[in-house]
């Protein structure tokens, strides 16, 4: 009986304590600065392009192969505004597959790709999944901060 | 006359089957339970729910990769798996690790083993029928979860040990939120023994049922918390010790029955003393890199075979790795904890009662991520 009523009593004290939890489609915890969401792609201001050149090192190590990448000539190259020779063309993640590792952003050699915020990624088709360039660059925009310096 | 009265009352087993799709299997995992009457007389573990074939996609993976392969495995203790390949890895190439990275290592695996057995009081207490400590052990176990997501970004599969060291330092504001955790866990924790240790309820559903001795357990090759519910004193942060642990100082608590009350209390006791390596890691942890300087990103190891094995919250978590050289292993050979103290099931629920059944399994703490791999 002792060990029924010292339980109650944890309870009863808890019950006077300001609830843990938050809700959910309202309110939002804060996530963490080094938060890993889903990945996305950055977008170099100062020459309007992407940071990606498409070099596939990413879709090389992920390990779930779920980017696809390819590349081409740079046209701004030619025209002396940007020192990128090649820049990405085909950019596709699909995020069903992706297990939000972040080694894409660890081996990626151009800063180019980062773990955003994106997390609440709920759609009602497979194929809606899949990322294009400009959605990825959608959601890396404003993301630079999230960048892992090594 | 007689004999047809005794016809009538013969009695024939039942074939119950349990799972896999049950609450309190921990995952998907069936049993196919004979029983007479109230009575179990046979059980038949079935695994494989949840088999990934994680050995064999690791021969075809780079180094880099099979770490995040590894957090999938018992996903309730994630950086204790990660720990035992990235030792591994860094035997073979013969890397010392920089002092503050093993620290912050072993911060990260005690945090975990917390969080890990809050999980199994969590799901024990549901299992014996008692809903309320499952929301209690959670409320402790998110603070731990949310200091994981600021160390490595991800609450459950962090990726964040890296052969020769850790991927990045802990955050600037690491020591504020430990000083606000640890006093909070320890409240915490005593919390939780004081709603459910003393329960009469409890106790009678758990102390003498599903006992195991010592020697059976040693010879089903049950290892941590089981094994030392049975009062064998075998970790192997003592016995074979790895990363900083020599230089830390923690008790090893220890059973007497092997029963399931025995495994609770070993658990709850080992919550207490990894709060205790954590402090005394935290204090003594000193600056300096996270990672060994000469570690590329694209790691090739030189050929060699290697065991390895750390106490994960469940036991004895090994790793065999054989490479032939080249940026990716030969072999990889894991040797499950959950798994072999699963295998005891079937000794642990001879004669059991058909209700103890589920708390005879909750007792194992089992996580069919690692049985199945």
């Amino acid at each position: 009986m002792i060990g029924l009523l010292k339980g109650l009593n944890t309870t009863l004290k808890t019950l006077f304590r300001r609830p843990v939890t938050v809700q959910y489609p309202d309110e939002h915890l804060p996530l963490a600065p080094r938060y890993k969401g889903f990945p996305a792609l950055l977008w170099d201001d100062n020459v309007q392009e992407p940071y990606c050149v498409g070099c596939q090192v990413c879709a090389r190590y992920c390990p779930t192969e779920c980017i696809t990448v390819t590349m081409k000539d740079n046209t701004k190259f030619k025209d002396g505004t940007s020192t990128r020779k090649k820049i990405v063309d085909f950019f596709q993640i699909d995020m069903a597959k992706c297990i939000v590792c972040a080694i894409c952003v660890e081996v990626c050699n151009f800063d180019a790709i980062v773990m955003s915020d994106a997390h609440e990624e709920s759609v009602f088709s497979r194929g809606e999944m899949v990322a294009d360039l400009n959605r990825l660059l959608e959601m890396g925009r404003g993301q630079e901060k999230k960048l892992r310096k090594s | 006359m007689k004999m047809e009265a005794e016809k009538r009352f013969d009695t024939v087993d039942m074939m119950l089957n349990m799972g896999p799709q049950h609450p309190s299997t921990h995952g998907v995992f069936r049993m196919v339970l004979t029983i007479d009457g109230e009575k179990i007389v046979a059980v038949e573990p079935h695994i494989g729910y949840l088999h990934r074939g994680t050995e064999k996609l690791c021969e075809g993976e780079y180094y880099l990769q099979i770490v995040s392969l590894f957090d999938r495995l018992d996903y309730i203790s994630s950086f204790n798996n990660e720990l035992a390949f990235v030792i591994a890895v860094e035997k073979l190439m013969g890397i010392q690790v920089p002092e503050r990275a093993e620290y912050i290592r072993v911060i990260m695996c005690e945090l975990n083993r917390i969080a890990s057995h809050l999980m199994f009081y969590a799901a024990f207490g549901a299992d014996a029928g008692a809903i309320t400590p499952f929301l209690y052990a959670f409320r402790e176990r998110e603070q731990i979860q949310s200091v994981f997501e600021a160390v490595s970004g991800a609450r459950m599969m962090h990726n964040y040990f890296r052969v020769g060291g850790v991927i990045e330092d802990l955050p600037p504001d690491f020591g504020d939120r430990m000083n606000k955790l640890i006093p909070k866990l320890k409240q915490g924790i005593q919390e939780c023994d004081d709603l459910l240790t003393g329960n009469e309820i409890f106790i009678a559903r758990a102390k003498g049922v599903g006992a195991i001795s010592a020697a059976d357990a040693i010879d089903f090759g049950m290892s941590g918390p089981n094994l030392r519910a049975c009062g064998v004193l075998e970790d192997i942060r003592r016995s074979e010790p790895y990363s900083v642990y020599p230089t830390l100082d923690f008790d090893i608590p220890a059973g007497q029955n092997g029963d399931c009350w025995d495994r609770y209390m070993v658990r709850m006791e080992e919550m207490r003393q990894s709060l205790r390596i954590v402090e005394q890691a935290i204090a003594e942890m000193p600056q300096g890199p996270v990672i060994a300087p000469q570690v590329r990103k694209i790691v090739k190891v030189p050929k060699g075979e290697v065991y390895v094995r750390v106490e994960n919250p469940r036991g004895d978590f090994g790793v065999y790795l054989i490479s032939q050289g080249g940026d990716k292993p030969y072999r990889v050979k894991i040797r499950g904890a959950s798994f072999c103290n699963l295998m005891t099931l079937k000794k642990l629920l001879q004669q059991c009662y058909v209700a103890d059944c589920v708390v005879v399994l909750g007792s194992l703490d089992i996580v069919l991520g690692e049985v199945d791999r």
